[in-house]
């Protein structure tokens, strides 16, 4: 590929700007952008992080010793709302900003400025959000979902609200240069059954934003109205009905849901066949697989609401409609397993991370086929096995995935290597305190433990303790994995490549590393033969 | 933890293990803990069952996906000398690998809509309760009893003293102390509990006063919501006597942890005699509070 030579025809006026608040704060390089989602991300992470070490702090053993049970409740709610709207959501934009543009030769997003705005008001969003913490009336507290009649309860809803539809704004914006980009700035020949199964996973993942977001700001918006201007939709004393509130916020809930495990399957997919050295398996089936999983996310709602007293009719559709999401799940898996299966491996932090997520995003996966079970889930429902589930799925899926890909990237990106062995360090402390966290919960849950409560009867101490110890270390594992991108973004000595991988393919690995300000600028001549993807006949 | 402490838990894991595996009813929650329990209604094999079998398919799949891999990263290393190979598609083994989760999801979905229908079946029912719940206790009312109405008995039952005092920030009380007899019952016990007959088909009609708030008894193999303005209705038909504990499992603000459940399941004499004893007049119970079909507009409450 002839990226130097269209490089040097061009004189470099335009670098990256050098005031910093021209280049941060005006920017419109997608690189820059997706820098700052990225870091972003990580701050939130580790705020929301914050609350969990003290969730888990006041549950190491039971009685209360910490916070009133009020404060608990808004530490539950706002870790979900950080983790969700703040550390997963903006780290797969920052990745698809990074590496979308790279990935099909593009020289930058389709709406530069668009996507200024767009990250730009997420500090807004979440100052405001953080903000009720120090109200006089508390934060929210009635849980991420905000279930009336309770979340009309809390003071600081209008906040919680106003701070939701920025976020909403935001992803759509995001979601809207993403398909544009996507649809409209392919290099020549690289067609959409060739794009890398990240790019396609965004796309999919992109219109399922476009779909659900509205649906969520106007489930918010009712409460709003309900709560400071008289109507009555969720309040039964005036006509409403809490459970209508439920399906509209799971029908935004559950392609959420998706929106942040498709990303990841997407990296997953880049990850594998590289170390893997082999193309990876069933390329369309991957793509058709996330496709239909996409579709399946709108028609399993109700599944969050088992236990509300649904007609058997619903409880029957949307039991079937779930347990059907294993199929095209399961085929990504397999697909993933053959992908390995006969290559050439090698395991370095990226490929370890990708393998922990296969194996316990699948857990996260069976849990969540037995939660698809009706009677069943009228035990599961709303105890300690649900959180174990989404955790899997969440933390040792969505994260993982997240953290494969900082790894996987991170040499494009600063043009240095990372310590790998600081990484296997972080890796290996991850995996196993993330597992001493979050596996004692299934059995919690078993034996009876209900979510979102702060003190719990004696029977539950052990696996309490545990749990909590395995999230304290978890916690302070993290911190390795500041100090590794750190040290590699401003301190290593060992310059990466531009392949960077011996095994990667495809249009980023082509460009100098550490990736130029601006790339693309001429649109790269594709070589199939370059492409992972580049010669799809199955 | 002492080095016997730990001796004990382990000979206790392996008791309740083996408990709880083997299909004994357990009436509250045990130390170490891991499978859900049998129940101890006539429906409640039910998802204890299914949650076996799903269990198990998935640990068996497990296995030979896991194995899979582990043996592919074992035998295709590149420290192994390993050369990548070129194959990306294979439609026969694609074909089996969506197949074979479909037939088994058909098995299972079959189990599951079996249970759920019987469930769902709340005819022929003996007896009648509702239950209202409120910020963060729980209303009983006796509504009828083998085709007689009942009307004046109806109590509400909120967390017993004991543990409302330990449980306290900074109460300084210990609540592995919180017993009755030898079971710990913290955060478990109420002031009076739900008294019921064996072997009765009793109908509960659920709903709310305030916020939404879940009714759950373990060993009725169900938990359901209790909404402001909707009235659910679920059945249980308890198989042996004895006190079954439960929890609120809808988060319903700041004391949802602390507004537990008891039942007590009585011989059929034994209720019959509860229940005379508490429609004499001088048992007269309080006025019914406001209930939900009548919900006052929720305002101002710090929840």
């Amino acid at each position: 590929m002839s990226y130097a030579a269209t490089h040097d025809q061009h004189d470099d006026h335009h670098g990256a700007p050098k005031g910093f608040f021209q280049r941060w704060c005006m920017s419109t390089n997608h690189k820059d952008i997706g820098t700052l989602y990225l870091i972003f991300s990580l701050t939130m992470l580790f705020i929301g992080g914050s609350f969990a070490m003290l969730i888990r702090a006041e549950l190491f053993k039971p009685g209360m010793q910490l916070m009133q049970p009020y404060f608990f409740n808004e530490m539950t709610a706002m870790h979900a709302l950080v983790m969700i709207f703040g550390a997963i959501m903006p780290a797969f934009v920052g990745l698809g900003n990074w590496m979308i543009p790279l990935m099909v030769g593009a020289p930058d997003m389709a709406l530069p400025r668009m996507n200024n705005l767009s990250f730009w008001i997420l500090p807004f969003a979440f100052a405001l959000l953080l903000s009720t913490l120090f109200l006089p009336g508390g934060g929210p507290a009635g849980g991420w979902t905000m279930y009336p009649p309770l979340s009309l309860q809390s003071s600081s809803l209008a906040y919680a609200v106003f701070a939701i539809h920025l976020m909403g704004i935001s992803s759509i914006m995001g979601a809207i240069n993403i398909i544009a980009t996507i649809l409209n700035m392919r290099a020549p020949g690289m067609d959409l059954m060739k794009m890398p199964v990240f790019v396609w996973s965004w796309l999919i993942t992109a219109f399922l934003l476009i779909a659900v977001m509205p649906a969520l700001a106007g489930a918010v918006t009712m409460l709003l109205t309900d709560k400071y201007f008289g109507t009555n939709f969720f309040n039964p004393g005036g006509g409403g009905d809490p459970v209508l509130y439920q399906h509209i916020f799971w029908f935004f809930g559950h392609p959420e849901v998706y929106i942040m495990i498709l990303p990841a399957f997407g990296i997953i997919s880049e990850i594998v066949p590289t170390f893997a050295r082999k193309p990876i398996f069933g390329y369309k089936a991957m793509v058709f697989a996330i496709a239909c999983i996409a579709f399946l996310s709108f028609i399993v709602w109700a599944h969050h609401m088992f236990a509300v007293g649904l007609p058997l009719g619903a409880e029957i559709f949307f039991m079937y409609a779930t347990m059907l999401i294993s199929v095209p799940t399961g085929v990504k898996v397999f697909n993933w397993v053959a992908t390995m299966w006969g290559g050439s491996m090698t395991f370095e932090t990226p490929m370890l991370f990708a393998i922990a997520f296969i194996i316990l995003f699948t857990i996260g996966g069976f849990s969540g086929l037995m939660m698809a079970l009706v009677p069943a889930d009228f035990q599961y429902h709303d105890t300690y096995f649900i959180v174990a589930h989404f955790h899997y799925v969440l933390v040792t899926g969505a994260l993982f995935a997240i953290i494969g890909a900082a790894y996987y990237w991170m040499p494009k990106w600063t043009g240095n290597m990372y310590s790998e062995f600081w990484g296997k360090v972080h890796f290996w402390n991850s995996v196993v305190w993330v597992n001493v966290l979050f596996f004692p919960q299934h059995f919690l849950g078993l034996a009876g433990m209900p979510r979102r409560i702060p003190d719990y009867n004696v029977a539950f101490a052990n696996f309490n303790m545990i749990s909590s110890i395995g999230g304290f270390l978890f916690g302070a594992t993290q911190l390795i994995f500041v100090g590794v991108l750190i040290h590699c973004a401003f301190f290593s000595k060992k310059k990466a490549t531009d392949r960077v991988w011996e095994g990667a393919k495809g249009l980023e690995w082509t460009i100098p590393s550490p990736a130029p300000h601006h790339t693309f600028e001429v649109p790269p001549v594709i070589n199939d033969d370059e492409l992972a993807h580049g010669h799809v006949n199955d | 933890m002492t080095s016997g402490g730990i001796r004990r838990s382990f000979t206790a894991t392996a008791a309740l293990a083996l408990a709880s595996f083997g299909s004994v009813a357990l009436a509250a929650p045990g130390p170490w803990q891991l499978n859900m329990e049998r129940g101890a209604s006539t429906w409640s094999h039910v998802p204890y069952h299914l949650n076996n079998t799903a269990l198990a398919v998935c640990t068996v799949i497990g296995m030979l996906v896991f194995g899979a891999m582990f043996i592919a990263m074992f035998r295709f290393r590149k420290s192994r000398g390993a050369v990548a190979e070129k194959w990306s598609h294979n439609t026969t083994v694609e074909v089996v690998w969506t197949t074979i989760p479909v037939l088994i999801l058909i098995t299972l979905a079959y189990m599951a809509t079996g249970g759920l229908t019987t469930w769902a079946d709340t005819t022929g029912s003996q007896m009648t309760v509702k239950v209202t719940g409120y910020q963060w206790k729980w209303r009983y009312d006796y509504v009828d009893y083998m085709g007689k109405s009942i009307d004046k008995v109806g109590f509400m039952s909120k967390l017993d003293t004991r543990s409302d005092q330990t449980r306290q920030l900074g109460s300084g009380m210990d609540p592995f102390a919180v017993k009755v007899g030898d079971e710990n019952t913290y955060l478990l016990d109420v002031d009076k509990p739900l008294v019921v007959p064996v072997d009765t088909k009793i109908r509960f009609v659920i709903t709310s006063g305030d916020v939404i708030h879940s009714w759950w008894v373990p060993a009725t193999g169900w938990k359901i919501d209790a909404i402001p303005g909707i009235i659910n209705a679920a059945w249980a038909n308890f198989t042996t006597p004895g006190t079954y504990r439960g929890q609120c499992a809808e988060l319903c603000g700041q004391d949802h942890a602390f507004m537990p459940i008891v039942v007590v399941v009585k011989s059929k004499a034994d209720f019959a005699k509860w229940l005379a004893e508490q429609e004499a007049p001088s048992a007269a119970p309080a006025p019914a509070p406001q209930t939900a079909q009548v919900a006052a507009p929720v305002a101002g409450k710090q929840g």
